[in-house]
C-alpha cells in the first residue's frame, strides 16, 4: 500500500507550524498506524533529518498515550480505538491522510504532533480521588458494593486520559473525562462523603486549566476509545445539583 | 567469588517482617520533612511508595519518562492480583501463597521475602478497595475471585481485563493527592541518566527533561528505582514501547548489583509478529488455552493452506502429544519452547518474518461446536474481539495464530530484606529489583509484588535508612554532582556524534534482539551463549561507531532518547547471557538445552545452583557473587508436569 501523508510539524510552542508531505510505499495491510510513522521515521533517519515526533507508549490501548487526529478524527474514524489500534488496512481507500496534533488550548503543542496534557494531571490533582491513608483500611469486605454499580465504576473508571475528547469538542472541553472520575468515585460508597466537593473541585480546576464548558454536542463519547458515555455528565451534573 | 547476604531476620518465619518492624528505625513526624526522597518511576510501585512516603511528611521527588505518571506500564496488566484473603474459603492461607510462589520460581527465591509478600497480599486488596478500585463483585455486593494460571485455588482479585490499569489509577490518585502537599514534586517526561554517588552512597540523579533536552541534577537523602523490568532487552516484546533498562544499568555502573539477570519469562500466547517492522507484541490471556487447542501442520507443504483444507490427520496437536497429561494447558516456558521448536523447524503459519513463519493455531472450533457460540463469545468475547481488531480475522470462524513473546523479568538489582541494594541509599522496589519470583513468576503475582513494596514495604525501610544515618549537605556545586552531570552531557554527545553515523537505533535494537531470542530466549545452550557474547560484544562497537540519531540534543528528540536506552540493553544483554551460561542447570524459565530431560523437563541442580548470582560491575568483566539460598522451611521438590 502506498499513501500520501500531510503530517503537522511544528517545532515548538512559539513558532507556527504547517503540514508537510511525504510519501509512503510499500506497507503493509498489518502495519499499525504508528508502526508506519515508526517507517517513515526511519526514512527520515536514512535522510538525515529530525524524526516526527508523537506520543505512544503501550501500543495496546491502555496508557493513553497516543493521539493524533487523522482525516479530522481523534484516534482515527473507527469506533472505540485508540490510535495504536489501527492498521493500515483500515485506511485501504484512503491514500491520503492528514494527521494533526489534539488540538486545545489546554494541550499546548510541545512538537509535532505531541502536546502537553498535564491539564489532566492537575484535575486529578484537584481532587480526583478518595483521600484514604495507606494502612488505614478496613478489610475489603466490610465494604459491600452493589453489583450493577460496582460494573458501571468500572465503565467510568476506564478512562485513559487520552484527551480526545477535548480534541473533539467545539469548546474543547474536559467535562467527559471529568465527570467520568466523578461518577466513578460517587458511584461507590467508599467515595461518597467526598462527593460534592470533589465534584467542584475537578470542575473549578478544569475552568481554571482553560478547557471550555459542556454545551452537549455529545461528539465526545463518539470519539472516546473506551466508548464512555455522555450519562457520566449527567450523574455529575446530579451531584453538583442535588447532593 | 564471594557471598552477600540478604539480612533477614531469623526465628519463625510468620514473626520475621513484625520483629523487623519493631527493629526498624522510626522519623518523628515533626522531623520527616527535614528528609528528602527521590523516587524514579510511577507505576505501581512508585506511585504507591510517593503517595504513603508524602503522607507521612518526607519531601519527595518523583519523576517518570512517560507524560503523566499515569501511563506507566503496571497499566496493561490484564489478569488480576493475588490475596490470601481465603473469602473463597477454599482452604488458601498465607503459607499457601508463600509455598506456590515458592515453588512456581523452582526454589530460586528468598524464603523470608515471598512470606512478607504473602502476608501483605491482604493489606494491598484493602488498600485498593479503600481508594475505589472497582474489583469485580457477586451479586451480593462481596469481592469475586478466580482461579489463575493453575492454581487450585480462587486467590485472585480482577477488575475485568484490566487489574493493572485500575490498580495503577488508584496509586497514580492517592500520589496525586499529594501532589497538592507542596513537600512532594513531580516531573513528567523526564529521565534518569545517572546516579550520582556521595561518599559510597546515593545521593541523587541525573535528569534529562525530555521536552527541552536540559541535563539537570537532583540530589537528595536517598534514591530508590521503582523502573519497571528490562523485557525490550529482545526488542520485540509484550512491553510498552518506552520500557527501558537505563536507570537499573546506571545504578549497575554505579555499584549495584544485578541478580539473576537471564531470569526472564516468555509468555505463549501473544499475537504472532505480521510484518518485519512489528514494533511490540500483543499478550493475550492465558485463559484461552484452557479451551483452545493448539496445533501445527504435520506437513510443511500446509503451512500455507486455509487451515480448513488441512485435514484433521494432517495437524499436530504437539502440546497432546508431547505432554499427554496437561496437554494445552503445560507450563508456559515448557508451552513456549514447544512452539518455538515447532515453527523453528518449519511447521509455523502465517506470515512469513525473516524467513520463517512465527506462529502455531489455537483452535476453538471444537469447544464451539461442544458448548455453542453464544457461550464461548460469554467466555473469551473481549479476548476474541481484541484478536480480531490486531489481526483483522475472527477466531469465531478460523483458528486464532499464536507464538510466545518476553513478557516480564524476574531478574534485576538485587537488593536485602530492605530492598536495598548494595549500593548504600539505593533502593528498588517492583519489577525493578529482583526479590520474590525466583525463576519463574506465579500469574497475578507482579501487581501483588509492586504494590507491597510500594505501600508496605519501602516506606518502612526507606525510613529506617533515613533514621540511619547522619548524611551531609549536598548542593549542586559538590564536585560529585558536578562530575555525573559532565559525564551524561558528554555520552549524550557521544551519542550525537558517532564517527561514521550510519544506522537508526532500531537497527541495532533489532540486531540485538534476534540475537538474544535464539541464544538467551526461551532455550539456552553454552555455545550458542558464548557466541551471543561475542555477537554482542561486536554489536556494541559497531554501535558506537555507527549510531545515527538526527536532530538536536537541546529538544524533545526520540532518537536520541531510543540511542540511550538501546546502548543500554546491549550491554545488558551481555550479562543476560553471561549469567545463562553461569547457570548449568535448568530452573523455572531458564532452560539450558544441555539441562533438560528427555522430555523437556527442567533438570535443576540444587547443590551447585541454590543460590541468587548477583553480578557487580568491573570494567573488564563482571565478578560474580552469590546469595546462598537456605530453605529452612520448604524442602525443594521437582517440577514436573508431566
Amino acid at each position: 500500500m502506498n499513501f500520501t501523508l500531510h503530517i503537522w510539524r511544528q517545532k515548538n510552542i512559539n513558532i507556527a507550524g504547517d503540514f508537510v508531505t511525504y510519501k509512503i510505499d510499500d506497507i503493509d495491510e498489518d502495519t499499525s498506524f504508528l508502526e508506519m510513522l515508526d517507517q517513515l521515521n526511519e526514512q527520515l533517519i536514512a535522510n538525515d533529518e529530525d524524526c516526527i515526533v508523537f506520543d505512544y507508549d503501550c501500543r495496546e490501548g491502555i496508557c493513553g498515550a497516543c493521539s493524533l487526529v487523522i482525516n479530522g478524527y481523534p484516534h482515527g474514524d473507527k469506533k472505540a480505538t485508540t490510535t495504536c489500534q489501527l492498521y493500515m488496512r483500515d485506511y485501504k481507500h484512503q491514500t491520503e491522510l492528514w494527521v494533526e496534533p489534539f488540538r486545545a488550548k489546554s494541550f499546548p503543542v510541545i512538537k509535532d504532533l505531541t502536546v502537553d496534557r498535564s491539564s489532566f494531571d492537575n484535575i486529578i490533582q484537584s481532587g480526583g480521588y478518595i483521600s484514604v491513608h495507606t494502612g488505614a483500611a478496613p478489610d475489603a469486605n466490610t465494604v459491600l458494593v452493589d453489583k450493577p454499580s460496582a460494573d458501571e465504576a468500572f465503565n467510568s473508571a476506564t478512562c485513559i486520559g487520552c484527551g480526545a475528547c477535548v480534541a473533539v469538542c467545539p469548546n474543547a472541553s474536559a467535562t467527559l473525562y471529568v465527570a467520568a472520575k466523578i461518577t466513578h468515585l460517587s458511584l461507590l460508597p467508599q467515595g461518597k462523603i467526598e462527593e460534592k466537593a470533589r465534584a467542584q473541585k475537578m470542575l473549578n480546576q478544569m475552568q481554571s486549566e482553560g478547557f471550555g464548558s459542556c454545551s452537549n454536542h455529545r461528539h465526545c463519547e463518539r470519539v472516546c476509545p473506551k466508548g464512555i458515555t455522555v450519562s457520566n455528565i449527567s450523574k455529575m451534573n446530579q451531584i453538583l445539583a442535588w447532593s | 567469588m564471594s557471598s552477600i547476604h540478604a539480612k533477614d531476620p531469623t526465628g519463625p518465619l510468620e514473626n520475621r517482617w513484625e520483629k523487623h518492624l519493631f527493629n526498624l528505625s522510626l522519623i518523628a513526624p515533626q522531623n520527616r520533612k527535614k528528609h528528602k526522597v527521590i523516587v524514579i518511576g510511577t507505576g505501581l510501585a512508585g506511585a504507591s511508595l510517593c503517595a504513603t512516603l508524602g503522607e507521612a511528611g518526607y519531601q519527595v521527588s518523583s519523576f517518570c519518562f512517560q507524560d503523566s505518571p499515569r501511563r506507566a506500564h503496571s497499566i496493561a496488566a490484564q489478569g488480576g492480583i493475588n490475596s490470601t484473603k481465603n473469602y473463597q474459603n477454599d482452604g488458601d492461607s498465607v503459607w499457601r501463597l508463600f509455598y506456590d510462589t515458592i515453588k512456581g520460581g523452582d526454589f530460586r527465591a528468598r524464603e523470608s521475602n515471598v512470606y512478607r509478600l504473602a502476608q501483605l497480599s491482604g493489606n494491598i486488596i484493602d488498600q485498593a478497595v479503600a481508594q475505589g478500585v472497582p474489583f469485580a463483585r457477586e451479586y451480593s455486593g462481596y469481592l469475586a475471585n478466580r482461579s489463575f494460571g493453575g492454581t487450585q485455588v480462587s486467590r485472585t482479585f480482577y477488575a475485568r481485563g484490566q487489574t493493572g490499569q485500575q490498580l495503577l489509577l488508584g496509586a497514580y490518585q492517592a500520589h496525586s493527592r499529594q501532589l497538592e502537599n507542596d513537600n512532594v514534586t513531580h516531573q513528567s517526561r523526564s529521565e534518569m541518566l545517572e546516579l550520582i554517588m556521595v561518599d559510597d552512597q546515593a545521593r541523587g540523579v541525573v535528569v534529562r527533561d525530555l521536552v527541552s533536552g536540559e541535563v539537570s541534577a537532583h540530589t537528595a537523602d536517598c534514591v530508590v528505582l521503582c523502573t519497571g523490568g528490562y523485557s525490550n532487552v529482545f526488542y520485540l516484546s509484550t512491553n510498552a514501547k518506552g520500557c527501558n533498562t537505563s536507570a537499573t544499568w546506571r545504578a549497575y555502573k554505579q555499584g549495584a548489583y544485578f541478580a539473576n539477570p537471564s531470569f526472564t519469562q516468555i509468555h505463549p500466547t501473544c499475537v504472532p509478529p505480521t510484518v518485519e517492522n512489528q514494533s511490540k507484541l500483543t499478550l493475550m490471556s492465558e485463559s484461552l488455552r484452557n479451551d483452545g487447542r493448539i496445533w501445527a501442520p504435520k506437513n510443511s507443504a500446509d503451512c500455507t493452506k486455509n487451515p480448513a483444507d488441512i485435514k484433521e490427520e494432517d495437524r499436530d496437536y504437539f502440546l497432546e502429544r508431547m505432554y499427554p497429561a496437561f496437554a494445552n494447558l503445560a507450563p508456559r516456558d515448557v508451552a513456549s519452547r514447544a512452539v518455538k521448536l515447532i515453527c523453528d523447524k518449519g511447521l509455523g503459519v502465517g506470515s512469513k518474518i525473516h524467513g520463517k513463519r512465527l506462529g502455531v493455531y489455537l483452535d476453538f472450533s471444537a469447544i464451539i461446536e461442544k458448548l455453542g457460540l453464544d457461550a464461548v463469545a460469554e467466555k473469551y468475547g473481549n479476548l476474541f474481539d481484541m484478536y480480531s481488531s490486531i489481526t483483522g480475522e475472527n477466531p469465531y470462524q478460523t483458528p486464532m495464530k499464536i507464538y510466545p513473546a518476553p513478557h516480564y523479568t524476574m531478574g534485576g538489582l538485587w537488593v536485602d530484606y530492605n530492598l536495598m541494594t548494595t549500593v548504600e541509599g539505593l533502593f528498588a522496589g517492583g519489577e525493578a529489583n529482583f526479590s520474590d519470583h525466583g525463576a519463574n513468576r506465579l500469574g497475578a503475582s507482579a501487581l501483588m509484588q509492586g504494590l507491597a513494596d510500594g505501600y508496605f514495604i519501602l516506606p518502612k525501610t526507606v525510613a529506617n535508612y533515613l533514621a540511619q544515618n547522619t548524611l551531609t549537605e549536598v548542593d549542586d556545586a559538590h564536585p560529585q554532582v558536578v562530575q555525573s552531570l559532565k559525564a551524561v552531557k558528554e555520552r549524550i554527545q557521544k551519542l550525537m556524534n558517532a564517527p561514521q553515523p550510519k544506522y537508526s537505533p532500531e537497527h541495532f535494537h533489532q540486531k540485538l534482539g534476534g540475537i538474544l531470542w535464539e541464544a538467551c530466549g526461551m532455550s539456552r545452550e553454552a555455545d550458542r551463549l558464548k557466541q551471543a557474547i561475542v555477537e554482542i560484544a561486536e554489536l556494541e562497537t559497531q554501535f558506537w561507531q555507527n549510531i545515527k540519531v538526527t536532530g538536536i540534543d537541546n529538544d524533545l528528540n526520540q532518537t536520541l532518547e531510543r540511542a540511550g536506552r538501546v546502548v543500554d540493553f546491549i550491554e545488558l544483554g551481555k550479562l543476560m547471557c553471561q549469567d545463562a551460561l553461569m547457570r548449568e542447570e535448568s530452573c523455572g524459565a531458564h532452560a539450558r538445552v544441555e539441562y533438560l530431560t528427555e522430555d523437556g523437563e527442567a533438570k535443576r541442580d540444587d547443590n551447585e545452583f541454590s543460590f541468587v548470582g548477583a553480578w557487580e560491575f568491573m570494567s573488564e568483566q563482571p565478578k560474580l557473587h552469590k546469595e546462598q539460598l537456605n530453605y529452612e522451611f520448604i524442602e525443594p521438590t521437582v517440577r514436573n508436569y508431566k
